[in-house]
């Protein structure tokens, strides 16, 4: 063994020692270095706000699913103005803190404990989607703070705490309210899915639709799956077609949906396309066209309703962001007026006390309907199918849970 | 029978489009041997300009082929700027360093121009303004045929010719093979090394740009995150055609096509997506070169 | 014998370390808020993800843009074990960690059989063709498990029990950074080294690269395996979309930033680029926009540009010191 090789392997040991506890010991000081600093932070933040109650939101504001974070961001700031604008809570005003979760689960559960933990938020709006929602549920209950998700409708994220809430519909019954409309109202019998194997929402839906679907006496003649951010769909239409359905079941995102109608079109397929809540964006008139027309769709509300709520809230929040409010816009704006009178009718400012106020939630006016949360901690409303006419959404049915 | 012949059409339709942006790619690749990740990227601000110039010049009120051409050059133009500047402080300056590295700056370009591009167009997604309408559905029995995507292969067939052309008949051309051959030894030879990688740049990003609007025109949803799948299926079709050549990238984009559309059509429509990474191993690993691509061995 | 006092020299350093993370467990991180912990227990994972992706990228010299794939397969045969088991043997805390560290182990070691094959390809290309081959293996096992009813497909495997902690991420991740220093100095790494210097000279003096580079992809993809149960039982919550290539991108990002080939580099950027993910929240706050993807693109851009080699390149921290202590004397 040469000279060098003794060096080496007698500082070998050293070195390593030496390099590790560096590292670790680094780290533990990096990290006691941002402790105190948020602490700081956080304490002239309170002194700062004591006249604000704050509101977490957790939603994907970048990445590939932005614009149902953004939509549903809108719908609560609408809702939050309103508030403040009428006197606030017990004159205290909402503030939301944001977080940006960038579509991943991950960062939807860091998100949340920050905003549980370090901007002591009293409630957590969020997550559009129900994979976010699940990975931010135990969180959330964990610290026995109240969350409502004003979109996921994956049946699991409810059940996974006391504290965590939601204001629409889930998979079952929306999937349901589908199959029988098209089967008793549209008298369908063959029906084709094509589903988006990427979302779960639309996977759950389809799975949900295929099953009721059956049990009312219809029959699933073909079944293809496509994924999000696709653009040609025209390979899954084209067996499909040969099938012969008399409508085809498309549960996914007006992102995807505007452009499988036309195509459909384009290779001749003349049957009414189904879908859910997930069309429910003036995008999908824009991107369809004429393509979409004679199409139906399962939804929370109908723009068409002319109740004044509904038209309120229509007019203001183009007033607030110059553009027409979408599904999510509404469901967000539900939300937090749902946590805004809960907020109202609690005794005191514990968070059990707030649940409670939240679970107690009962015939709420809301834009998507009337809102009674029930012991699951679901939402029951009933659902409206509209259909897509002439670039707009008529109303057609009222279906009750 | 007719489902067949209805899922033939489709798949050369959908290579065309694969092909359009594998042109480009492969015009890249075969000069600088640089899998150029952020070539979907460049593809999808192609769509955007001509998404704000179809709009801005008034081209989806009234639409003409004049108004078609006239926004294929303006994002022809932009992308080829933006692919200049993009090689000019990208990668150039990475030139001496292992390809490796370059890769890594190219995959953080790309994500620069996906989240930069969020940031400034949006993250809803764009209705691409309808620039130039050909008349309706070509109807042959019940097979359907749209006239735009047939155009669509007449345009990446023949922007094929030309690159074939540019690259074989002219002193350019000469020049990037030149350069693909041997960089040191191009520049001992008095070629203009740098100026001729721009150039293959500058002609590959107009490539994606003209992509960009053609892709818009038949699928008119724009969203600044639409570069990645086609960006990566076409890197594959080149793959599959023989990196660097124009031909091959052609042949491959249409046989990923037709691949795809076969395995959705009849198979598991689940494991599409997967379908052009597995043609990728099997290819990669089998004949490196790829169907047409020469035999090399610094590659493998 | 030599060789084997080295080993219980280092061993006793490294159970020093160990003793240190379980104590601290115990002892500072009940008094340490939720928020950091979570930062604290994700930069632990991103340590044992990153330095795991080093051995085959920096030390080897292949490389691979697939390791999101062998975390998946190592997060979802871990979670599928855990929520298995934990109905038939009585909730017992101590039972409970030995399935967890089984199930962690059994992810790792299907990880790590992964690896084997995705490592094979290594043989036949080099550079960016191997690179993107993997990244090909990294996106197919994504869609299979996405076709996978038993693991939930697109909606994921929720109600995975949360048994990660410091202790136990922090233990992982102090056995990997040895596991790999180790490796890398000794004959038996060596030749990993070699094969990334000059492979030809390698061959011609008999090392076995062939072997050198499997190896060290089973080796990474085991680690890496390990890393997605240790996230898996953390999130409580697994669904395909978490593991698309843009985590791997992600990985080496903090390999590159750190330095290819240097071990504590990339400690050290797994850890800065963890905390400054959520440190830039506060931007995100203020100016109402997520910046937080593009500075990291152009973090990544600019480091390529002016150190190719990353910000250590490939010496270590220790050696740096070192260097740094003769040019004093």
């Amino acid at each position: 063994m040469s000279k060098r090789d003794m060096t080496v392997g007698t500082l070998l040991p050293i070195n390593i020692g030496i390099g590790a506890l560096a590292q670790i010991f680094g780290m533990m000081g990096l990290f006691c270095l941002i402790m105190t600093s948020g602490c700081t932070k956080k304490q002239t933040f309170e002194a700062d706000n004591s006249d604000y109650i704050k509101v977490g939101e957790v939603g994907s504001m970048t990445g590939a699913e932005a614009t149902f974070g953004i939509s549903t961001h809108r719908g609560i700031l609408l809702a939050f103005d309103e508030i403040n604008k009428s006197g606030g809570i017990k004159g205290k005003k909402l503030k939301v803190v944001s977080l940006d979760d960038q579509g991943k689960p991950e960062e939807a559960a860091t998100a949340i404990t920050k905003l549980i933990t370090q901007d002591k938020v009293v409630a957590v709006i969020g997550e559009v989607a129900s994979s976010r929602s699940i990975a931010m549920a135990p969180i959330a209950q964990q610290n026995k703070i109240p969350m409502i998700s004003p979109s996921s409708t994956n049946p699991k994220v409810t059940e996974l705490g006391e504290y965590i809430f939601r204001v629409c519909f889930i998979d079952p019954f929306q999937g349901l309210v589908m199959a029988r409309f098209a089967y008793e109202n549209l008298k369908i019998k063959k029906v084709a899915v094509l589903r988006d194997s990427k979302n779960d929402y639309s996977v759950g839906l389809s799975d949900v639709f295929t099953e009721s679907f059956k049990k009312v006496g219809g029959a699933i003649v073909e079944d293809k799956s496509y994924s999000a951010g696709d653009i040609d769909f025209k390979s899954q239409l084209t067996s499909i077609a040969a099938k012969n359905p008399e409508a085809i079941y498309v549960p996914g995102y007006y992102t995807d949906v505007g452009l499988i109608a036309r195509q459909a079109r384009e290779l001749g397929i003349k049957v009414p396309l189904l879908g859910g809540d997930g069309w429910d964006s003036p995008k999908l008139k824009e991107i369809g066209g004429d393509n979409i027309n004679g199409s139906y769709l399962s939804n929370h509300y109908s723009t068409e309703d002319q109740s004044p709520h509904v038209q309120r809230f229509i007019q203001s929040y183009k007033g607030l962001h110059n553009e027409a409010p979408d599904g999510l816009a509404a469901l967000g704006y539900d939300a937090a007026k749902i946590l805004a009178e809960a907020l109202l009718r609690t005794t005191d400012e514990s968070s059990p006390a707030l649940r409670l106020a939240i679970a107690q939630t009962k015939n709420f006016q809301g834009v998507t309907g009337l809102i009674t949360i029930d012991e699951k901690r679901n939402a029951t409303k009933s659902a409206v199918v509209l259909k897509v006419d002439q670039g707009e959404f008529k109303y057609q049915t009222t279906i009750k849970p | 029978m007719t489902e067949f012949v209805q899922h033939l059409i489709n798949g050369f339709s959908l290579g065309s489009i694969y092909a359009l942006v594998a042109l480009g790619y492969t015009m890249v690749f075969g000069v600088l041997q640089l899998i150029n990740f952020a070539h979907g990227e460049v593809f999808m601000t192609g769509a955007f300009v001509g998404y704000y110039s179809g709009r801005f010049l008034g081209f989806d009120r009234s639409p003409s082929f004049v108004g078609l051409l006239v926004t294929l050059g303006v994002s022809m133009m932009a992308c080829s700027l933006l692919g200049l500047l993009i090689e000019k402080f990208a990668y150039r300056p990475l030139r001496r360093q292992p390809r490796i590295n370059i890769l890594i700056t190219a995959v953080g370009v790309s994500l620069l121009l996906q989240f930069s591009g969020q940031l400034f167009f949006g993250s809803d997604p764009k209705f691409f303004p309808q620039v130039y309408k050909p008349e309706g559905t070509w109807e042959i029995g019940d097979l359907r045929i749209n006239p735009l995507q047939v155009n669509v292969l007449f345009v990446s067939l023949s922007m094929m010719l030309v690159l074939q052309y540019i690259i074989f008949k002219t002193r350019v051309g000469r020049a990037m093979r030149a350069v693909s051959f041997d960089h040191d030894l191009a520049r001992l030879m008095g070629i203009p090394t740098d100026r001729v990688i721009s150039w293959t740049f500058m002609l590959g990003s107009a490539l994606a740009g003209a992509a960009g609007v053609l892709v818009g025109l038949i699928y008119p949803k724009i969203e600044p995150f639409m570069g990645i799948v086609p960006g990566l299926k076409s890197f594959v079709a080149a793959i599959l055609g023989g990196i660097g050549n124009v031909t091959g990238a052609f042949v491959g984009a249409i046989f990923l096509g037709l691949a795809e559309e076969f395995v959705v059509g009849y198979g598991a429509s689940t494991y599409r997506d997967a379908l052009a990474f597995i043609f990728l191993i099997v290819v990669l690993l089998i004949k490196p070169t790829g169907l047409f691509g020469r035999a090399g061995s610094e590659k493998v | 014998m030599k060789d084997l006092m080295l080993i219980l020299l280092n061993l006793r350093y490294w159970l020093l370390v160990l003793g240190i993370v379980w104590i601290s467990d115990l002892a500072l991180m009940p008094y340490i808020d939720p928020y950091f912990s979570k930062i604290i227990i994700l930069s632990g994972i991103s340590i044992i993800l990153a330095v795991s992706l080093n051995l085959i990228n920096g030390h080897t010299g292949q490389f691979s843009m697939g390791h999101a794939g062998f975390m998946a397969v190592g997060g979802y045969i871990s979670a599928l074990t855990t929520l298995l088991v934990q109905n038939l043997v009585i909730g017992n805390l101590a039972v409970q960690n030995l399935i967890f560290l089984l199930a962690l182990l059994l992810g790792g070691i299907s990880a790590a059989l992964i690896g084997f094959f995705v490592g094979l390809p290594s043989l036949r290309l080099r550079g960016d063709y191997l690179a993107i081959v993997t990244l090909g293996f990294g996106e197919i096992i994504r869609v299979v498990v996405l076709n996978l009813d038993i693991v939930g497909g697109s909606r994921g495997l929720a109600g995975i029990p949360k048994y990660s902690n410091f202790g136990w991420v922090f233990t992982f991740a102090v056995i990997t950074v040895f596991f790999c220093w180790r490796i890398v100095n000794t004959s038996y790494g060596r030749a990993f080294l070699s094969v990334r210097d000059d492979e030809i000279a390698a061959e011609a003096v008999g090392v076995p690269t062939t072997r050198a580079k499997v190896k060290s992809f089973v080796i990474g993809a085991f680690f890496a395996g390990l890393a997605g149960g240790l996230f898996a039982h953390d999130l409580q919550y697994l669904s395909p979309a978490i593991f698309d290539f843009n985590r791997s991108f992600e990985i080496i990002i903090m390999v590159v930033l750190g330095g290819m080939g240097s071990i504590s580099g990339s400690v050290i950027a797994a850890i800065f680029l963890t905390v400054l993910k959520e440190a830039l929240r506060p931007l995100q706050e203020m100016t109402g926009v997520d910046l937080r993807m593009i500075i990291y693109s152009l973090l990544l851009i600019i480091i390529m540009l002016t150190r190719p080699n990353g910000l250590l390149g490939k010496r270590e921290v220790s050696e740096i010191l070192m260097s740094w202590k003769k040019k004093a004397s």
